[in-house]
């Protein structure tokens, strides 16, 4: 499966007329098994693609909601290995692609040679790391691509057309467009202008492209929507509607509503 | 150095996309500002006028006396006065040119992490002296314990911003550092206080510092003579190390860093990151650094703000790989004891930063006793003044 479960994705959404809708969590905030509970009601309530952060000691491309959680889940045993548990567990379930979300050491740590089958193993498709630009880490592209797993090319506001185009080289699966310079739970992006740069790069590339970083909940996913944007990410008001609650049950509850007024948003 | 800042195996420019044009841009005018002759003019009459350069070679006979007795192991001993910069310590050296770079790439705004407190004095005295607003991010542990060095920056002009996230120190400065520059890259410059981070900063760093030695090597051939035999540095993220380096790597001398040690290699606290460090990366560059198994950075422990880094600059791992610069690491205990020696001594009052070099002379003397047949002609970077840690030295004094 892997990049072709993510054109098929894709492809389904669009003959919905409406952007997929990606939902990230941290993996182990507050504890692996949340994190197993919190990404089936997700996908329960209609979450399309699913990425399960690796939490790392020092997420300095993150604002304070993930930061915090990423402590949280360290403490209480997240880790890449804790990850491939749940996207294992997650697997059992569903057919939806899960897309692996990590900061670059963690990878180096488990270690680049090892990581691509052990990703395919556990029934990942895709890695996003935030912290590895095209530049960098050729081999573990490589070792990634012959699993089949897709490596997700980010761009950013400040990329400029010349290198949009060597960051979207030889890239599948999807692109992720970040809305606006920051780190991630940005109340104010400046979403209309980052819908239309994502619609003119998905037009270019003929890759699909979602936008994230700001998304805060329906009414922003709706402008998203409406723009015709490709699919929309949804992290910090996650993160954040989990750790409001005291019990298990009730995160699997408040991230059921969530997810549930985030989809209808985009119909 | 290849053209994607590597030195060997490390280093590279491993940052949010969102970042990866700023670099790009930084890059570029290191090579077409930064090395050309208009902007090394500038930067040189403020080193001279401004900071006080060159700093001077001091004979340190008593000291060495105190080390070695017998003058069998330890020869000539001699120090880099780098304390005697404006603002105490060689971090002045990058901080005025990289503020300096900053106006003439129209930024309005610099912001700087800080750990010892010494990179934040010198960014805030440098925007001062150029007009520019100023913010440093600082670990709230260090704002503790480095508070002398708070309250200059403040008169200085500068926003302190204490960084509660993590273990409170260095690293986590870095990271909001990161996190501010990465919301406002368009008019704001990142002066990183180390030859550390991502490509081009470790190289940047270098230019910027390689003053250091290329005086003290001009400074040798007029004084003692000839070459030294060795030269000693103290490496937190290596920055006053590889400006001492630079100057020396072609020549037939031996090169020692000396890190933290901080509680003792066995123990959990410290801050020895080429010596007990493992491959990863951490804020931009693959390097050195403490990790766990899971990726995980680790908090280091050094008794110096200044050396209290579970990283280091991606030069210094490679001059480690390569076998070209040697480095061992040294305790708190020892660092404290050799800044009262140095003290006693000499009468100069170092940092705490640097006392680490100076204790780890008796085992370097022994090492290159062993390498010569003969005592050792050392030269070392005092790369800086004590006077901010007036208070820690007390409190760890028996
Ligand atoms: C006096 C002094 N020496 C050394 C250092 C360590 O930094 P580096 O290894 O970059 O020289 C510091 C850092 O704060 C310092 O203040």
């Amino acid at each position: 499966m892997t990049v072709e479960r993510l054109d098929q994705c894709f492809a389904a959404c669009r003959a919905e007329k409406r952007p997929a809708l990606v939902i990230y969590l941290t993996v182990g905030d507050p504890s692996v098994d949340d994190s197993v509970a919190c990404a089936l009601a997700a996908l329960a309530a209609g979450a399309d693609i699913l990425e399960l952060g690796v939490p790392f000691s020092d997420p300095s491309a993150d604002g304070p909601v993930i930061a915090a959680a990423s402590q949280r889940a360290i403490r209480a045993g997240g880790s890449l290995r804790a990850a491939l548990e749940v996207a294992r567990r997650v697997r059992l379930e569903s057919g939806a692609p899960l897309v692996l979300f990590s900061y670059v050491n963690p990878l180096i740590a488990f270690g680049e040679e090892r990581l691509p089958t052990a990703l395919a193993a556990a029934g990942v498709d895709a890695v996003l790391v935030v912290d590895l630009p095209p530049e960098e880490g050729t081999a573990l592209r490589a070792g990634l691509l012959r699993e089949s797993l897709a490596v997700v090319p980010l761009i950013a506001p400040t990329t400029d057309p010349e290198r949009e185009r060597l960051v979207l080289e030889g890239a599948r699966g999807f692109a992720y467009y970040v809305s606006a310079t920051g780190v991630t739970g940005l109340g104010d992006a400046p979403l209309s202008t980052a819908a239309r740069r994502a619609r003119a790069i998905a037009d270019k590339s003929s890759l699909p492209v979602v936008v994230g970083f700001g998304v805060d909940g329906p009414e922003k996913a709706q402008l998203l929507a409406r723009a015709g944007v490709d699919g929309v990410v949804v992290g910090s008001a996650i993160v954040k509607a989990i750790a409001a609650e005291p019990d298990g049950a009730a995160r699997v509850q408040a991230v059921t509503a969530l997810v549930s007024s985030l989809r209808r948003a985009l119909v | 150095m290849t053209a994607l800042g590597y030195y060997g195996e490390f280093g590279g420019r491993f940052v949010a996309e969102t970042l990866v044009p700023a670099l790009a841009q930084l890059e570029r005018a290191v090579h077409e500002i930064v090395l050309r002759e208009p902007f090394q003019r500038e930067w040189r009459d403020l080193l001279s006028s401004y900071v006080g350069r060159p700093t001077p070679l001091w004979r340190a006979e008593r000291l060495s006396r105190a080390v070695d007795p017998s003058g069998d192991l330890l020869g000539e001993l001699w120090l880099k006065r780098e304390d005697l910069c404006h603002t105490g310590a060689h971090k002045i050296n990058n901080a005025l040119g990289q503020v300096l770079l900053a106006k003439k790439l129209g930024k309005t705004r610099v912001i700087a992490e800080t750990g010892a407190g010494q990179h934040g004095v010198a960014t805030a005295t440098a925007a001062a002296m150029m007009g520019l607003p100023c913010a440093v991010y600082m670990g709230a542990v260090d704002v503790a314990r480095q508070a002398p060095n708070v309250a200059r920056m403040r008169l200085l002009g500068a926003r302190v911003l204490p960084v509660e996230s993590g273990s409170r120190t260095l690293k986590d400065a870095m990271n909001e550092a990161l996190r501010d520059w990465v919301t406002h890259v368009a008019d704001t410059h990142y002066c990183v206080g180390s030859a550390a981070g991502p490509h081009p900063y470790p190289m940047l760093v270098a230019e910027l510092q390689r003053v250091i030695g290329d005086e003290a090597r001009a400074e040798w051939a007029e004084g003692p003579g000839g070459l030294p035999d060795t030269v000693v540095a103290c490496v937190g993220g290596g920055s006053n190390a590889i400006g001492m380096f630079r100057a020396f790597i072609s020549d037939p001398v031996e090169l020692y860093g000396v890190e933290a040690a901080g509680e003792g290699l066995d123990t959990e606290r410290h801050a020895a990151t080429l010596t007990r460090g493992r491959v990863g990366v951490l804020h931009g560059a693959r390097t050195l650094v403490l990790s766990d198994d899971d990726g995980q950075i680790l908090e280091a422990h050094s008794v110096s703000a200044g050396l209290d880094y579970p990283g280091v600059g991606p030069e210094h791992a490679a001059l480690l790989r390569s076998g070209r610069a040697k480095y061992l690491a040294v305790t708190d205990a020892e660092a404290v004891a050799a800044l009262h020696l140095v003290a006693r001594t000499e009468g100069i009052l170092v940092a705490l930063e640097t006392a680490h070099a100076f204790a780890g002379l008796p085992a370097i003397a022994r090492a290159e006793h062993a390498r010569l047949g003969r005592p050792a002609r050392v030269a070392l970077c005092l790369s800086g003044r004590g006077d901010k840690d007036l208070a820690t030295v007390a409190e760890h004094t028996p």
